[in-house]
């Protein structure tokens, strides 16, 4: 074990994979002054297989999609989030679709990251994450570590993955630090990791809300309530079962994500849960998400965030 | 350059197969054996046959929602192709995604788009997979006039260049986009002519020439598996159908038709073979013979293929 920084591991992924296989190679704008860096070490090793690309997202995206449907393992840097709908022709029309076209004599393995998550006061086009948009459309996996370990670990099996999977890698974790295994790593795409054992109520979250949701549940111990935090690791394919088993013992759900409410994935876990194990629960699903407008700066921002005290308003609200 | 008699009978194939296949195509259809919204090639085969005698074997080739023509013209198997079309279990692609989408790798298809403009970007994708494993060959873009108009268009070509890559985009400009002429919609002659802006080589060629159309590209490979990068061809022809079976020519002037077909490509290009001395009228009446049965043959073999089951519904959605 290593203690490295949520960036440093996902480099440290990349550059061992790198030495392992010939064929990766990553484009996308600025990676050295681009969105936390994620790829530096790795750059620093392989110089030539990094594709420093005009701005010409669609172009980027074509080349790393067209690229992996001939044979290669393309990384694709879209620096944020907000950025990938630029190329999301590419992404929804083309790469989603290559596994299905190919009728599975082929593939897409193609990793596209992007910087996602709000609190920086960075405005309404560099704070949103829209795993929601993602996880819509069949033929894409999407990924979103909260920790360092993971983040080494699920870009590992990303990079490996036959076909293309967004990767969203969240602001105010990039630099945060923790120890993580030397070597080659592998966390498996679709199982989440209970993070905190509780026995009253299950808070269910990915990415940065998961630090949120873990504030509240240490709050929570003030009121007598012992929460069980669940980090989601991927939005698809989701860990049903890991939540399922946690709501048979709890009885009660929340659910916790950045995105904007109406549509979220957090949605459609609360559908999910409510038709397959309503029976279980005592009381109605909660979920706290963003509000239905833009992200704003500043004062406003502070408003709009996840915070403790809301997560854990909403899980009083069921006692 | 004069062409050997040998290649100039492949080429004169070549056509002829598009145009049987898709006069096929316009049959069954209409007798509603194939579903969906089928774009004919009709009239463009020069460019097809052109440009894809030219290439090598593991070249890559991305088309656009008109591409039954380039699948014929790489050697896809037309029963194969015809089987996709009518939806049917031993299609190229399984019968799951039709005439605008067909791919087959092992001749050189990476993709097919129902998005106009959309094979571009992934064009330059293929191209930088030749750069990468330096193997000397080369990627196609083919895109119509309507296509170009695209912002993927400028993009490709600015990437395309700066990196040298081995990309030659083919634009067809069959002078119509949808049912909207060429001229309400560009402001310029030559589309060809944008290549300036990128530094790279503009080419504008007689699209129902299939001579020329093979001497262009063939140039534009060579510069380009010579590591000296893309280019823009541009193939002026004409589109003799509509932009799909049922448009009876919306957008097209009265009479436009008529003049194009003194320069079909096929009958145009039969004239100076015979005048040339290369194939004698028997020759050519036995190749028609034999392409008529490869075309007849494909439209029965997809009409004994079963249809996908249930389990192709869910098949490969996600990669493993």
């Amino acid at each position: 074990m290593s203690k490295m920084s949520y960036a440093e591991a996902i480099s440290d992924s990349v550059a061992i994979e790198m030495r392992q296989d010939p064929n990766i190679a990553y484009v996308g704008e600025d990676p050295v002054g681009g969105a936390q860096q994620v790829f530096m070490g790795a750059w620093c090793e392989f110089p030539e297989r990094f594709i420093v690309a005009p701005i010409t997202e669609t172009a980027n995206a074509g080349c790393a999609i067209g690229a992996s449907m001939c044979g290669m393992r393309m990384i694709l840097d879209m620096m944020y989030a907000d950025f990938i709908p630029v190329a999301m022709d590419e992404i929804y029309n083309q790469a989603a679709n290559v596994c299905y076209t190919y009728n599975g004599k082929g593939n897409c393995p193609v990793v596209i990251r992007a910087m996602c998550g709000n609190g920086t006061s960075e405005g309404l086009q560099h704070s949103h994450s829209l795993e929601n948009l993602f996880a819509h459309i069949p033929g894409l996996k999407v990924v979103m570590p909260t920790f360092p370990d993971d983040a080494k670990g699920l870009m590992t099996s990303s990079l490996r993955d036959n076909g293309p999977v967004i990767f969203l890698t969240h602001r105010k974790l990039g630099y945060n630090e923790g120890e993580v295994p030397d070597n080659e790593y592998l966390v498996p795409l679709g199982k989440a990791k209970v993070v905190r054992e509780g026995k009253d109520v299950t808070l269910v979250s990915w990415s940065y809300p998961v630090m949120t949701c873990l504030q509240a549940a240490e709050n929570l111990v003030k009121q007598g309530i012992n929460a069980e935090v669940i980090d989601l690791r991927t939005i698809v394919p989701w860990d049903k079962e890991c939540i399922k088993e946690s709501v048979r013992k709890t009885g009660r759900l929340v659910v916790v994500s950045e995105e904007n409410h109406t549509g979220s994935f957090a949605g459609e876990i609360a559908a999910t849960l409510a038709e397959e194990i309503f029976n279980a629960l005592k009381g109605p699903i909660k979920r706290v998400t963003s509000i239905d407008a833009p992200v704003p700066i500043e004062k406003l921002e502070d408003m709009y965030l996840i915070t403790p005290e809301k997560i854990e308003k909403a899980v009083m609200s069921l006692f | 350059m004069t062409m050997n008699k040998e290649k100039r009978v492949t080429l004169y194939r070549s056509m002829l197969m598009i145009r049987r296949f898709e006069e096929k195509v316009r049959e069954c259809f209409l007798a509603g054996e194939i579903p969906g919204f089928i774009h004919p090639y009709l009239g463009e085969e020069a460019v097809a046959a052109g440009v894809c005698s030219s290439l090598e074997k593991e070249d890559k080739v991305l088309s656009h929602h008109r591409g039954t023509g380039h699948a014929i013209a790489l050697g896809v198997d037309p029963d194969k192709l015809m089987a996709e079309l009518f939806g049917k279990r031993d299609g190229t692609n399984g019968g799951r995604v039709g005439q605008m989408h067909v791919t087959d790798k092992e001749h050189g298809l990476v993709a097919s788009n129902g998005i106009v403009g959309g094979a571009l970007p992934l064009s330059v994708g293929a191209a930088f997979f030749c750069k990468y494993q330096n193997n000397g060959k080369v990627a196609i873009a083919f895109c119509g006039d309507g296509g170009a108009a695209r912002g993927t268009s400028h993009e490709a070509m600015q990437f395309a260049s700066v990196f040298k890559l081995p990309l030659i985009l083919v634009i067809e400009n069959n002078l119509i986009a949808g049912a909207t002429p060429f001229g309400a919609i560009n402001n310029v002659k030559d589309l060809a002519d944008r290549a300036g802006g990128y530094g790279i080589p503009g080419v504008v060629v007689d699209g129902n020439d299939v001579e020329a159309v093979y001497e262009v590209v063939g140039e534009a490979a060579k510069h380009a598996r010579n590591g000296e990068g893309p280019s823009i061809i541009e193939c002026k022809t004409w589109r003799m159908d509509g932009h799909f079976i049922g448009d009876p020519g919306w957008g097209k002037e009265e009479g436009e038709n008529e003049e194009w077909k003194k320069r079909d490509p096929i009958s145009s290009f039969t004239a100076r073979l015979i005048a040339a001395g290369d194939v004698t009228q028997e020759e050519l009446d036995t190749i028609d013979a034999e392409v008529t049965k490869i075309v007849e043959d494909a439209a029965d073999f997809a009409r004994q293929s079963p249809y996908p089951t249930e389990e192709a519904l869910t098949a490969h959605v996600y990669a493993g």
